[in-house]
């Protein structure tokens, strides 16, 4: 056991001096979803590859996948099986939707079986394994194949009792296969102490890869791990993988570097409003969105709104519930106005429920993964992200989203997640530590006042958007979400039944204000109208005063023009200085004639 | 030994015979010591048991490497007994004797 701690420790010191190498391996894709990301590539082109594991674990599948892919790939491939008939492989990957028959119509493959029954053998001195070889050549041959699968090839010591030959011809069958330029897999039973019963790593010692299936909290979960590969780096961790109906998919768990491009494009969030305070226009295309709030706040009718809007835009959105069924959701937003129905019968919604608790985090990732590898949507819900906590903990979680969110950022796929939130006084936290992995974080929070609950909607951040700070009451009506202006009173933000007092408070005291501005108008004009008035009469005042004076000074003139007529009759009377009193009187009367 | 060589080169060593109860078929690979080494046994042993009452056929998978599958021969050199039925495997250059009359069934297990 120390010794292989030790194997082990070399190796790893090994791949980092040996990462230069990589750009001159070839390497052979598999046609493996994630087995070629693992391996950087592919196996060792032209080379041996182990597959080991114990039984059960998808040893032969793995490597019909590879034979199959190829054959699909234009690599022709040979399948020599030694444990199961060559009918029962054809029914065993047909299930996978692999064709064989067809494959083997079209020189494609060729499928042998090697009988081995040692009752009915007896070994009567030496020999070697000339005729495995003369098989596997002629097929090769026959067909051009660029792959092989030697699909437990360690029957040979079960069907041989003489193993130093065995031994001696399974080296030279390895070399032998170099020789001929094929890649191939060797698939080996795991052994107690070591990775084959056999110990075929002895032979194959280019890339070891280990299936492994193991059974946690009930929960069933496939794991590969490539063990080693000379010459190539390649992922160290243990990696979960599913066999479906498509084959085999294997989860490159480590998370993406941050390297994805990002879009400028903004998505409509289907609240016209919300879409007004994140800068106008809404989500950014391919961001992540996260929507958190405590039970009841409206979270994924929030998500269906945004559902709804993306499918209006014929767009495709996975939906993956986690606490109701599609039946269900379908009604509880149709009595908000928003009919899901339609988009799901129009092949632009799937809709995935399961329980958190049916598998293993890992598993659900792998699902999902494949999900949206199979399915392409543009958006991804995830509703509520905090049932995974019922199968995981926190930081398995996080470990486990931060995964998903790096994927589908890195595949420009819009993520929509909702949390509930459990405590109240917590609000900007959520449960699941992935607040750093979102884009844009919306609050939904219960506002209680007056006897009353009513829901607020605030955004917490949205990176890369100038956005509205205010917090918005978020009404569910028949039509779907509507956001309202709260009011902000003495005691605080006012909404529901406060805030509609409120509202009508403030348009009374407008009409009140309105009145009195009509009454002052109106007291003014008729004020203006009596000082009018009164001017009117001193200005007849005026004129009348006027009039007297302009009488009384024309009295007073011909009052003295009278006395000098007067004044000069009299001197004549008296004879005074004639001469003066000539010109005078001349000049008096011409002036009293005058006026 | 010295006129073994042609022998094997040649896919019908005997001539065909019906009426011979003993029909065997030795593959070979080539003409490998092993190879010929297990005709000389076959045919003493043969010689021994089956005076006159057996059919060697050889056949060279180099020459018919398609026979190695439909026949399902692994390791080289194998005798196949055809007849008398059921079809028995013997492998090996058939130096051990005792273990050849077993596998043909002229000798009982124990």
């Amino acid at each position: 056991m120390p010794e292989e701690g030790h194997r082990a420790y070399r190796m790893t010191e090994g791949t980092h001096e040996r990462q230069t190498l990589t750009r001159r391996l070839a390497k052979c894709p598999t046609g493996i979803k994630g087995l070629d990301e693992i391996t950087l590539g592919g196996l060792p082109k032209g080379r041996p590859t182990l597959v080991c594991g114990s039984a059960g674990c998808g040893k032969t599948l793995l490597g019909m996948e590879f034979i199959v892919r190829g054959a699909q790939l234009g690599e022709p491939g040979v399948c020599m099986t030694f444990e199961e008939r060559i009918d029962d492989v054809i029914e065993n990957v047909a299930s996978l939707g692999f064709d064989l028959p067809q494959l083997m119509a079209e020189k494609k493959l060729r499928l042998d079986h090697v009988q081995l029954d040692r009752s009915q053998i007896e070994e009567t001195g030496e020999y070697d394994l000339e005729g495995l070889f003369v098989r596997l050549g002629y097929a090769i041959d026959a067909i051009g194949a660029k792959r092989v699968l030697l699909d437990t090839i360690e029957a040979l010591f079960a069907g041989l009792s003489n193993t130093p030959i065995l031994r001696a011809e399974l080296s030279r069958l390895f070399n032998w296969l170099k020789d001929k330029g094929v890649t191939t897999i060797v698939t080996g039973e795991q052994g107690e102490g070591q990775l084959t019963r056999h110990g075929l790593e002895e032979y194959v010692s280019d890339c070891v890869i280990l299936l492994d299936h193991r059974v946690s909290e009930t929960v069933f979960t496939r794991r590969l791990r490539v063990v080693k590969y000379r010459g190539s780096i390649h992922g160290t961790n243990d990696y979960p993988f599913l066999i479906d109906e498509h084959g085999i998919s294997v989860l490159p768990i480590t998370s993406l570097d941050l390297q994805h491009s990002v879009s400028h494009e903004r998505i409509s969030t289907g609240v016209p409003r919300l879409d007004t305070m994140l800068g106008g226009a809404g989500y950014y295309r391919g961001s992540s969105i996260l929507v958190s709030g405590t039970a009841g706040t409206g979270k994924t009718t929030l998500a269906a709104q945004f559902v709804n809007a993306a499918c209006s835009r014929s767009e495709r959105c996975l939906f993956f519930g986690f606490e109701e069924s599609l039946s269900q959701i379908t009604r509880n937003m149709r009595s908000v106005g928003i009919d899901l129905a339609p988009w799901v019968q129009a092949g632009l919604l799937q809709y995935y429920g399961t329980r958190p608790t049916a598998y293993g985090l890992e598993m659900h990732l792998v699902k999902m993964h494949k999900l949206i590898e199979d399915f392409q949507p543009s958006v991804v819900i995830m509703d509520p992200v905090t049932s995974f906590l019922s199968s995981g903990t926190s930081n398995e979680v996080k470990s486990m989203l931060t995964r998903l969110i790096d994927f589908l950022k890195s595949r420009q796929v819009t993520a929509f997640l909702t949390t509930l939130t459990f405590q109240v006084e917590h609000l900007e936290q959520t449960d699941v530590h992935v607040s750093s992995l979102i884009d844009t974080w919306l609050v939904l929070r219960d506002l209680e006042s007056g006897g009353e609950r009513n829901r607020g909607l605030m955004v917490l951040k949205s990176r890369g958007m100038a956005h509205s700070n205010q917090i918005r009451e978020f009404l569910l009506t028949s039509n779907g979400i509507e956001l309202q202006d709260v009011y902000l009173g003495p005691a605080g933000v006012l909404t529901g039944s406060a805030r509609l007092a409120q509202e009508a408070q403030e348009e009374a005291a407008e009409l009140r204000q309105r009145y009195e501005i009509e009454q002052k108008r109106r007291q003014s004009e008729h004020k203006r109208k009596i000082l009018e008035a009164q001017i009117a009469a001193l200005q007849a005042d005026l004129a009348v005063e006027e009039a007297e004076l302009q009488q009384l000074t024309s009295q007073e003139e011909r009052r003295q023009a009278r006395q000098q007529l007067e004044r000069a009759a009299m001197a004549q009377r008296r004879r005074a200085d004639t001469l003066g009193a000539s010109e005078l009187s001349e000049d008096t009367m011409h002036t009293g004639v005058l006026p | 030994m010295s006129d073994t060589p042609q022998t094997v080169s040649d896919p019908l060593s005997e001539p065909a015979d019906d009426t011979k109860s003993w029909n065997m078929r030795l593959y070979v690979a080539g003409q490998t010591p092993k190879s010929l080494r297990a005709l000389v046994n076959l045919k003493q042993i043969c010689e021994e048991h089956l005076a006159g009452k057996y059919h060697i056929e050889i056949i060279d998978l180099l020459e018919n490497p398609q026979l190695a599958s439909d026949d399902q021969i692994l390791a080289i050199p194998t005798l196949i007994r055809k007849l008398p039925e059921p079809i028995r495997k013997i492998i090996g250059d058939l130096s051990n004797t005792e273990r050849v009359l077993v596998g043909l069934g002229l000798y009982p297990r124990t």
